[in-house]
């Protein structure tokens, strides 16, 4: 086996640079590639998984450095070797495919003459061979006219597409090792699937050894033989993918697995005379004068929750921007408890405003980075009950208990001082603060790691039960859906495909769009994607390229 | 790839259009603000000794007495035939002392701009490849101080080195028409070298940052992990798409020269555009005032126009529509 | 020759710089001096050169040995001529280093209240123009695209020649054509904070415009603020300079350097016999070139830190 070793690293350590002094983000990690080996490298944001997939190229970015250990890539240290020695390597025997292929791609350059370019200057072969040996590419990767889709320029062509032709490019040499670093974290899921079967197929064909970088483990499961799971630059646990998923060694590895099982009790149904909390009706808006909704209707219930999904571009978090009134129906019209809303919200009163509150994606940009909690939450509390001085610093205090952070740490706190985790509680704090009885949680959990993001859903599940709220969750990740929602609204292109209870919605028959959604959401099962593709009709991805064309 | 070029031509004409209109609003501008003056020309003219018959006589003279839609639409149609009236000071038309002084102020502003020009850009994309180096370092420390500078210190500096405790270089640029084109470039040096000054320190600061600006961009990543050779990396990777920011820089500080223009022909005693424009101000001569005015701001306009189209077509996303 | 002397100003320079680093961090309290102690030295020389430019433009009735207008019967005295004058007299018998003493309390204390106002007339108008949008931006916007057009020397002169030579105009004129300037940065700040969904969760609470202004807007705007007032004072303090070299902005009886640059400037020929003489001129333009490099020292470490230490 040792002489089929492509990758050892052996200590690893990497500094980067922050306040002026190096600090080290990655802690001494040991790893080991074999020839056609996929392995994939997992961990939450900051784990340096992608620090660590740079390095195994001999690369750090600007304000990293690699401090100690060795990385040997076929028996050559890169530390050692030369400037012009690693060149030589790169993007010929190890070739890199970067999150973003949009921003990756030179935008003054035709996409082949930017795949043929390493063939040219590491001479593997001309020009013309490897234009020809791009289309053949785009051919087994399924991109559309492969014949001429390279004399393209990038931003001439869709994301999916773009990260497919940047698959390619990093095959141009046929190298023995690629880097895929995030290569479909940007995309929309039914895209997601077509990248994945196009990648995992080419790096089968070729034997390319290959490091799958990835938060999803779901989508690991898919890609990779074995699995290093990392926290905070250092190694949890490794091995082999189905030992891995099916008998975790860590707590922590187990925690991870653990996050997609989370299912609160069923509520009870409900009642058919019971007035909505918010009832949409026939809403239809534009932007200025491009439609982007059409005659869309759902209700939500007292303590219940509605799971909007659909991908980007779908109009859910655009029937959220009606309900809150930002942007008024141009039809149809919006009931809370059976009395119609004005469709601007600045014409709404004051009760009306607190009536409905919002949740945001991004906690970040949801809480003011200059005020302090005590504000960020008294403010709401003042303003909507006109509790001043003691009595509203007790409530505050009390909301802060309630979305379990403490008061005497956290009341005078700066937003930034915070983990992202815990401004999301305090984005649910001053949503709670004025005592609203629908809430629209906007991809609340998309932004945050599986762990944190579980303890923000069981969160919103007890508050919903201890208060009787209605949500309304947007979001495109269905495994969110599976676990919280009671109803289900799908949308696609401004319209409702399909609604209905949680139960009859994962239950076929689907409507066709709900079902190429609902089987495109990657599972732990290793053998899923398999399984889909055989289903799908599609044995291998060549064949299906060459049925299509 | 069929509508190849049209979306990119409507986009120009599109800016051009909006350059044209910005031209119009200026000359409103300039205009109009004369017509906020208390009182009017005729009393200017004649100062102290105005008598009501006088002041008749002139505003009937000078047309004062047509309404304001006429008089702008008649001095527009005068400026732009070159016809900008007559001079209050000396009763000279405006464009004879003008035209000369025109010339010579865009010599000098040429003279600059070749020196400036390929020494800021060539500085400044050497002190972005090597940024945080001694030479970088240096380079800004230089630039800054240069900036910080009122254009008379810089001045008043080369006259003491270049011209007094050295005399390379006459200190008073006596320009005349009878010149060779050699002793024009000697007696012009110093105003150009002082110019050259304080425009390459912003040239050299503004591409620097906008080529570090794109060297972070991850093709440029990209490019490197496909080992590409440094040098590869900046002449097709790099330039291609610093082109647009480039020009704009430049043109931008073009722009800048007229304002410096103003205060250095006046140190050297420079017979330009400038100094007859700040004589003019003392004297309240307002047709000169207003002429000069429309002449340094519609070079403003112009350049920043060029800057916009040039950046328009050298940007590939606009060049290859989808 | 020279170059030795260049090279001893700057280590003279950097020695103080680093002096006065030191001295900070010794005497302030914790947080303050971490914060002073990471300043590179071209912010400490800044600093430090701020500061006693401050303390010369208030104490100057104490410094300066005679009152700013005060005449003395022997004019156009050379230095060295008069023990009692130290740098001489002008052409009506005042003495040249009251006048610049006094030159620099002028000049910077109307460039700060000239930038002071086209800060706040500035700043407000951009943030109302972001947080309202609509037409209001529009015409505000448009309207100061308009103003831009036009270099903003040659706006000033025009302006000038207009309303007439005074000092009170020249600030008015100044104030309003840099706060166009200001205008843009405040504006496209705060346009990015409005975008921000905490500004739309005060918008839904129903919070009225005063609050999102300076509740919500103005603490996050803060910071990119003061680094332009000082990038802006550095401008006005120089345009400032160069319309009254140009004998169209401060007027006499006030003392300024740009003023003094322009009567002074013919000693510079007697720079091979009487360098002191000659460097007369060269004292008020090198204390204005001496101050805007200061500020832009300190504007430049300031930058650098709140861009989070990018590059």
């Amino acid at each position: 086996m040792s002489d089929d070793l492509l990758v050892k690293i052996r200590g690893l350590k990497i500094e980067g640079r922050s306040d002026d002094k190096w600090n080290e983000i990655v802690h001494g990690i040991d790893l080991d590639l074999h020839r056609g080996e996929v392995m994939g490298l997992i961990g939450e944001s900051g784990a340096g998984k992608s620090t660590i997939g740079l390095a195994a190229m001999g690369f750090t970015r600007d304000g990293c450095r690699i401090s100690e250990g060795t990385v040997e890539f076929d028996g050559i240290d890169l530390r050692k070797a030369s400037a012009s020695t690693r060149r030589d390597l790169l993007g010929k025997r190890i070739a890199y495919v970067a999150q973003s292929a949009a921003a990756s791609f030179n935008p003054a350059h035709r996409i082949i003459d930017q795949h043929t370019e390493a063939p040219m200057i590491h001479k593997v072969m001309p020009v013309s061979e490897s234009q020809q040996d791009a289309k053949d590419l785009y051919e087994r990767l399924r991109l559309p006219d492969p014949e001429n889709i390279g004399f393209r320029y990038p931003h001439q062509v869709s994301g999916g597409q773009l990260q497919r032709a940047m698959t390619a490019m990093a095959m141009s040499c046929r190298p023995d090792l690629i880097i895929f670093d995030e290569p479909t974290t940007a995309l929309d899921v039914t895209t997601q699937i077509e990248v994945l079967a196009a990648i995992r197929d080419i790096v089968e064909q070729f034997n390319t050894a290959a490091i799958y970088i990835t938060h999803d483990l779901a989508v690991v499961a898919q890609m990779a033989d074995t699995i290093k799971v990392l926290l905070k630059g250092d190694e949890v646990e490794a091995a082999d993918t189905r030992t891995m998923l099916s008998d975790p060694k860590e707590d922590y590895t187990k925690s991870l697995w653990a996050v997609r099982s989370f299912a609160p009790p069923p509520k009870p149904a409900i009642i058919a005379s019971e007035t909505p909390v918010i009832s949409v009706k026939n809403i239809s808006a534009s932007y200025g004068i491009v439609p982007v909704l059409f005659d869309v209707s759902f209700d939500i219930h007292k303590g219940r929750t509605v799971a909007v999904v659909g991908e980007s571009g779908s109009g859910k978090s655009t029937a959220a921007r009606c309900i809150t009134g930002l942007l008024p129906p141009s039809k149809g019209e919006i009931l809370s408890n059976g009395i119609p809303l004005p469709g601007n919200y600045r014409k709404r009163n004051r009760d009306q405003l607190r009536q409905a509150q919002m949740i945001y994606q991004m906690a970040d940009t949801a809480l003011n980075p200059k005020v302090r909690i005590s504000e960020i939450i008294g403010r709401p509390v003042q303003f909507y009950t006109g509790l001043t001085g003691t009595a509203r610093r007790k409530r505050v205090e009390a909301l802060l208990e309630q979305i379990e952070l403490d008061p005497a740490e956290y009341y005078n706190r700066l937003p930034p001082e915070l983990s992202g985790g815990q401004k999301q509680r305090i984005g649910i704090a001053r949503a709670l603060a004025a005592e609203p009885a629908f809430i629209i949680c906007d991809e609340v959990t998309s932004a945050l790691d599986q762990l944190v993001a579980e303890g923000i859903l069981r969160l919103l599940d007890r508050l919903q039960r201890e208060l009787d709220l209605a949500y309304m969750f947007i979001t495109h990740d269905l495994a969110t859906v599976r676990s919280i929602a009671d109803e289900v609204v799908v949308m696609k292109s401004g319209k409702v495909v399909e609604s209905g209870p949680k139960d009859e919605m994962f239950r076929p028959p689907h409507h066709p769009y709900t079902d190429l959604l609902l089987s495109s959401v990657p599972e732990m099962d290793p053998d899923w994607l398999t399984n889909l593709l055989h289903e799908r009709g599609v044995e291998n991805l060549g064949d299906a390229a060459a049925a299509s064309m | 790839m069929s509508g190849f070029g049209a979306d990119l031509f409507r986009l120009v004409l599109k800016r051009l259009g909006f350059g044209l209109l910005t031209l119009i609003v200026v000359s409103l501008i300039i205009f109009g603000a004369v017509e906020l003056l208390p009182g009017d020309f005729a009393e200017e003219i004649l100062g102290q000794g105005a008598t009501p018959e006088a002041v008749a006589v002139i505003r009937e003279e000078l047309g004062l007495d047509q309404p304001v839609v006429t008089r702008y639409f008649s001095w527009l149609g005068g400026a732009l035939t070159g016809d900008f009236g007559i001079s209050f000071g000396n009763q000279r038309s405006v464009a004879e002392q003008l035209g000369p002084r025109f010339a010579n102020t865009l010599f000098l502003a040429l003279v600059a701009a070749c020196i400036s020009v390929p020494l800021a850009v060539g500085v400044g994309i050497l002190a972005a490849l090597y940024r945080n180096s001694i030479f970088d370092r240096l380079a800004n420390i230089t630039t800054l101080t240069s900036i910080s500078s009122p254009e008379f210190f810089v001045a008043y500096i080369l006259i003491l080195f270049l011209a007094v405790m050295n005399p390379i270089f006459p200190s008073l640029s006596n320009v005349s028409s009878g010149l060779d084109f050699g002793t024009r470039l000697e007696r012009t040096m110093l105003p150009a070298l002082t110019l050259t000054l304080v425009v390459t320190a912003h040239m050299m600061r503004m591409t620097r940052a906008a080529i570090i600006n794109l060297l972070a961009s991850p093709y440029i990543e990209m490019a490197r992990l496909k080992g590409v050779s440094p040098a590869r990396v900046i002449v097709r990777h790099a330039l291609p798409n610093a082109l647009a920011p480039i020009i704009n820089v430049i043109a931008l500080n073009l722009a800048y020269l007229i304002t410096g223009v103003v205060v250095v022909e006046v140190v050297f005693v420079y017979p330009g555009v400038g100094q007859l424009f700040v004589d003019s101000v003392k004297i309240r001569d307002i047709p000169i005032v207003q002429a000069c005015c429309l002449i340094f701001a519609a070079t403003y306009i112009l350049l920043n126009l060029t800057a916009d189209v040039l950046s328009i077509l050298s940007n590939p996303r606009l060049r290859h529509p989808k | 020759m020279i170059f030795l002397y260049i090279i001893l100003i700057f280590a003279a320079a950097a020695g103080f710089a680093w002096l006065f680093r030191a001295g900070l961090v010794a005497v302030l309290p914790r947080n303050a001096a971490m914060l002073f102690g990471s300043m590179p030295l071209t912010a400490s020389f800044g600093l430090l050169m701020v500061l006693l430019y401050v303390f010369m433009a208030i104490f100057a009735p104490v410094i300066a040995p005679f009152g700013e207008a005060e005449v003395f019967d022997k004019f156009n005295a050379l230095p060295g001529d008069d023990p009692r004058f130290l740098l001489g007299t002008d052409q009506i018998g005042r003495d040249l280093l009251t006048r610049l003493i006094y030159g620099g309390r002028n000049t910077i204390g109307i460039a700060f209240v000239t930038t002071c106002l086209a800060f706040f007339l500035g700043a407000f108008m951009g943030f109302l123009a972001a947080t309202v949008g609509g037409w209001l931006d529009q015409l505000l916007s448009r309207g100061v695209d308009a103003l831009m057009a036009i270099p903003q020397l040659i706006f000033a002169l025009l302006l000038i020649t207009i309303v007439g030579q005074s000092t009170l105009n020249m600030i008015l004129v100044i104030a309003v054509l840099d706060s166009t300037r200001v205008f843009r940065l405040a504006r496209a700040v705060a346009v990015n904070i409005v975008v921000m969904d905490y500004i739309e969760a005060a918008q839904l609470r129903g919070e009225r415009l005063p609050y999102l202004i300076f509740r919500e807007i103005l603490p996050n705007a803060a910071a990119p603020l003061v680094a332009e007032f000082g990038l802006r004072f550095c401008f006005v303090f120089l345009l400032i300079a160069s319309l009254s070299f140009l004998g169209l902005g401060i007027q006499p009886p006030l003392a300024d350097w740009g003023t003094m640059v322009r009567d002074l400037s013919q000693f510079i020929n007697f720079a091979a016999f009487a360098p002191l003489t000659a460097s007369l001129p060269l004292m008020a333009a090198g204390a204005i070139a001496l101050l805007t490099v200061s500020v832009n020292f300190v504007v430049d470490w300031m930058l650098h830190r709140s861009s989070g230490l990018k590059e």
